[in-house]
């Protein structure tokens, strides 16, 4: 590893990418409603795309961990995720209206506008979970505790990401107030990971 | 004396209740992709009720020896928008539940189109198995979300006299047809003519921010509420609203007309109130901000 990032930033890293992953996709059913309705079939293309880019994310975040592994890497998903939030907040009704208008089947019409607006940001997002794991294991023995410590920490994020979002959130705040702090959170987090393991590799040194 | 004879009138209430019970007799269930319905038939009254183990009230109700008589007040309040607009020729009713007013209005204009729109498949097969509703060559049901239909047919340019929204009651509402956003796309199904009528909630929080939000869209409304709990219906229209006068007119004129559907609409005119009697500072619903339902439980 070129920079050392402390167990404590990894740990909490995991914890705001669970978290944004369910406040994405709670606010995922309000986006698509205007255009695609409250049916059941809209939670279906929600929870199925979500799932297929987290599976997409854990895939290549833990094909990317295998060669040099490093904190500026590691730092770059959490800006790619938040500059592909930006899309959803700015080009959403531009995305889906003609959607809306080539499918008539709201099956199919809320798949694929769910495809376009969230395949990337989220499959990004599931890129950081195999890497967490990654940075934190030392040998093989303690790798399937490092790993099932990540995922109490991220499952735990995304438990509070999904209460906060739908019991409190969308009360107090608009959907584009909600994703703009997810943008940010996001950004901060890379920021945070760049300027700490800035700091720890310095004092190495 | 008047004590005993309440006592008594309380003992037989409670007795017709008890008696009434061992009358219910369920007499189909059904489960959908968003809910289980249960149809009840106690002495003459077929209801259709949601969710039945969480208490749910019934959603709509038929006197199978009286199929013409609406059964609840809401139903029956839902039709006074037609002293608005005498003679509609093409209506929508959005939420068609067991298909009482919708029939209703097809019985009062036959010539009129309607159309029907119903989120749930299974809601429309136990209306026309249990609760005597039939598609005519005017009158058709469409299975499709409400507020896909409404702008489906903004982008044909289509256009309604007469619109009921009738999709909000149960134990949740559906958050996408509260707002600004969904009342403008039906404002844009109505010309100068039409007037729109819906069936909301008259408690809770989201009062304030329902009425903010159809003031937003159409102005001044009329708020309906008759005395006693009730739902309030808001009656709502492009050109500038009749004064109780023109509306007794209008009443005095239909009063034949309903009398067999069991609408008192002679009562209705002086319930009509424009007044503003909701906190006309909070939030409107938006498709950015419409939490419905945190709102009604607060």
């Amino acid at each position: 590893m070129t920079k050392p990032i402390p167990p404590s930033l990894v740990a909490s890293m995991a914890f705001v990418s669970g978290f944004c992953i369910m406040v994405v996709e709670m606010l995922g059913a309000r986006i698509l409603s205007p255009y695609f309705g409250g049916s059941l079939y809209v939670w279906g293309s929600i929870i199925t795309i979500f799932m297929l880019s987290l599976a997409t994310g854990y895939l290549y975040g833990g094909k990317l961990s295998a060669k040099n592994p490093s904190a500026r890497s590691y730092a770059t998903f959490f800006f790619l995720s938040a500059i592909f939030i930006l899309p959803i907040i700015l080009l959403a009704n531009s995305i889906m209206e003609p959607i809306f208008v080539a499918i008539e089947d709201e099956r199919y019409g809320s798949l694929l506008a769910t495809i376009m607006l969230f395949f990337i940001p989220i499959t990004l997002m599931g890129m950081i979970s195999p890497y967490s794991v990654r940075l934190l294991v030392v040998n093989t023995e303690q790798s399937g505790q490092v790993a099932g410590s990540l995922y109490f920490v991220s499952t735990l994020g995304s438990a509070l990401g999904t209460l906060g979002t739908s019991f409190y959130f969308v009360l107090w705040l608009e959907i584009d107030q909600i994703l703009w702090a997810v943008f940010f959170a996001l950004a901060l987090a890379g920021f945070l990971i760049l300027a700490i393991s800035g700091i720890q590799s310095r004092e190495d040194g | 004396m008047a004590k005993l004879n309440s006592l008594r009138l309380s003992l037989l209430w409670v007795i017709c209740i008890f008696v009434s019970e061992l009358h219910a007799e369920i007499i189909h269930e059904e489960r959908s992709l968003y809910r289980d319905i249960t149809v009840r038939q106690e002495n003459n009254v077929r209801c259709m009720l949601f969710n039945i183990h969480r208490f749910e009230r019934n959603q709509s109700c038929v006197n199978i020896r009286d199929q013409q008589t609406l059964h609840f007040t809401y139903s029956k309040m839902s039709l006074a928008g037609l002293m608005l607009v005498p003679n509609p020729s093409r209506m929508l009713v959005v939420g068609g539940g067991g298909g009482s007013i919708p029939m209703a209005l097809s019985d009062l204009f036959p010539n009129a189109r309607i159309d029907v729109v119903e989120i749930d498949e299974a809601v429309t097969r136990v209306a026309e198995d249990f609760f005597y509703f039939e598609e005519t060559d005017n009158m058709k049901m469409h299975v499709e979300d409400g507020r896909l239909f409404v702008k489906r047919a903004g982008f044909r340019g289509e256009q309604y006299d007469y619109i009921l929204l009738d999709a909000f009651f149960g134990d949740y509402m559906p958050e996408h047809m509260l707002t600004r956003e969904f009342l403008t796309e039906v404002k844009g199904l109505m010309h100068e003519n039409s007037v729109l009528v819906a069936n909301t909630f008259s408690r809770s929080q989201f009062y304030h921010h329902e009425s903010v939000t159809y003031q937003e869209v159409f102005g001044e409304f009329y708020n309906f509420k008759l005395p006693g709990p009730s739902n309030r219906i808001i009656i709502a229209m492009i050109r500038p609203l009749l004064g109780e006068e023109a509306l007794k007119e209008r009443a005095e004129f239909l009063a034949e007309e309903v009398r067999k559907y069991g609408v008192p609409i002679m009562d209705y005119p002086q319930y009509l109130s424009r007044e503003i009697d909701w906190d006309t500072s909070r939030r409107s619903l938006t498709d950015q901000y419409s939490p419905g339902n945190l709102l009604r439980d607060n």
